[in-house]
């Protein structure tokens, strides 16, 4: 999707904020998040890719408005109602419909320190998938644009790289985020020139490194 | 979940977050949806246990011995490992190295993609529209707002953490730490070196 978290290349979202000494979370609120949307993982009802494509499906302004924690709320809450988990009347009552039968939680205290440094989940496969591609080969990005998620980001479609690195098998976000398989294909990452991708502005020395799957690609 | 409909149709967005995650933690517990224990848990690893301390000691093992460092180079996740980083089903990691021909930094212009294990929680910054959007446009002017003036001969490589991939700038160690022990260099390493935004400062009255 054409969405406004395909922000490379633009040039109007102001200086960069930083802060000294940033703690980790800045209110406890955004650590509960953070923790919750893990347990709640734990429940395998989506995937990485999901939870992605779900906070690209936030409108514009509340992408830009809201703060990082706060879109995982929301993402999680959506989440919660479309797979069943939770009724909306619970979630307005926040209260556990009457008569219903409470579930043993899947993510224990005991099991957290071998989960808590992974971001995510495992994505590659031994799986068996043609590479069309090897290293150091030219490759052109497709010109695709996809209404559903896709990680190949608009600022490189149509434009020409080498194969740089083969990492070999991983699942597929375009069909994984709409739980459409998990189709994996080979991974690789192209390098771009500045000047490829900018134009005669950008300095000539200077290249971007993107990881993009075969079916993103064509020889070039 | 398995329609492609756009319509932004997620609840009203809570006007104190605080409260709503209260309540939703609340019934999540109740339900044994989720262990209260286990976030507690959770929280507490991303506040203490995960962290650039950690990235800073692969790369202090990196500066002191050249054969970790090439097994760094090769197989990341494996070098990691040695170290008690990640676990075996870690993450994909991926080290960049440093040169003086060659300056690498890391952005991921869709989300916000990060090494965890080694780096901890990514800072707002890295996860902000500002640097997302011109690391791959102005990386130079981005670098420069962190203070780092690139000479016009070195070559800015961008890395853009696209897929499951996740990558680690291996900083070049400053002149004047010949005589420093592995734990004095780690001291040195900070998150934004390892990022590729800042280089890592010489010690305190060390002689350039």
């Amino acid at each position: 999707m054409n969405g406004i978290h395909d922000m490379g290349g633009m040039q109007d979202m102001g200086p960069i904020q930083r802060e000294e000494n940033e703690p980790v979370f800045h209110h406890p609120w955004e650590g509960r998040v953070a923790a919750m949307n893990r347990a709640l993982g734990a429940w395998g009802k989506w995937n990485i890719d999901a939870g992605r494509y779900g906070i690209e499906l936030l409108s514009p302004a509340d992408y830009l408005r809201m703060s990082y924690y706060e879109k995982w709320l929301a993402r999680n809450v959506d989440f919660l109602l479309k797979v069943g988990l939770v009724t909306p009347e619970e979630m307005e009552t926040g209260k556990p419909a009457p008569g219903s039968q409470k579930v043993t939680p899947r993510l224990t205290a005991a099991a957290v320190p071998a989960v808590a440094g992974l971001r995510g989940d495992f994505m590659r496969r031994e799986a068996e998938a043609q590479a069309r591609f090897t290293v150091g080969q030219q490759v052109r990005a497709r010109n695709m644009n996809p209404v559903g998620h896709t990680r190949l980001p608009r600022y490189a479609r149509g434009k020409k790289g080498m194969v740089v690195r083969h990492h070999g098998i991983f699942v597929f976000p375009d069909t994984n985020a709409h739980f459409l398989g998990e189709q994996p294909q080979h991974l690789y990452s192209i390098r771009f020139t500045a000047r490829e991708l900018w134009e005669d502005d950008a300095s000539p020395r200077d290249s971007v490194d993107i990881d993009l799957w075969d079916s993103y690609l064509d020889h070039a | 979940m398995h329609d492609h409909d756009h319509h932004h149709d997620h609840q009203v967005v809570p006007s104190d977050p605080a409260l709503r995650t209260k309540a939703l933690e609340s019934l999540l517990v109740e339900k044994g949806l989720v262990d209260r224990a286990a976030l507690d848990a959770l929280v507490d690893a991303y506040e203490n246990k995960i962290g650039p301390r950690n990235g800073a000691r692969v790369v202090a093992r990196a500066w002191v011995d050249p054969a970790y460092k090439q097994r760094l180079l090769n197989n990341a996740s494996a070098a990691i490992a040695e170290l008690g980083y990640g676990a075996a089903q870690g993450e994909h990691m991926v080290v960049l190295e440093n040169s003086p021909s060659v300056h690498n930094m890391v952005v991921c212009t869709l989300c916000s993609c990060y090494p965890w294990p080694i780096l901890g929680l990514p800072p707002v910054w890295y996860k902000s529209a500002p640097y997302r959007s011109r690391s791959v446009i102005d990386p130079r002017g981005v670098l420069r707002e962190f203070g780092l003036e690139v000479s016009e001969d070195v070559e800015v490589r961008v890395s853009d953490s696209t897929a499951e991939i996740r990558y680690l700038v291996l900083p070049e160690r400053p002149a004047g730490t010949e005589q420093m022990t592995e734990d004095e260099l780690a001291a040195l390493v900070t998150r934004d070196s390892m990022i590729g935004v800042a280089r890592v400062a010489p010690p305190a009255g060390s002689k350039p």
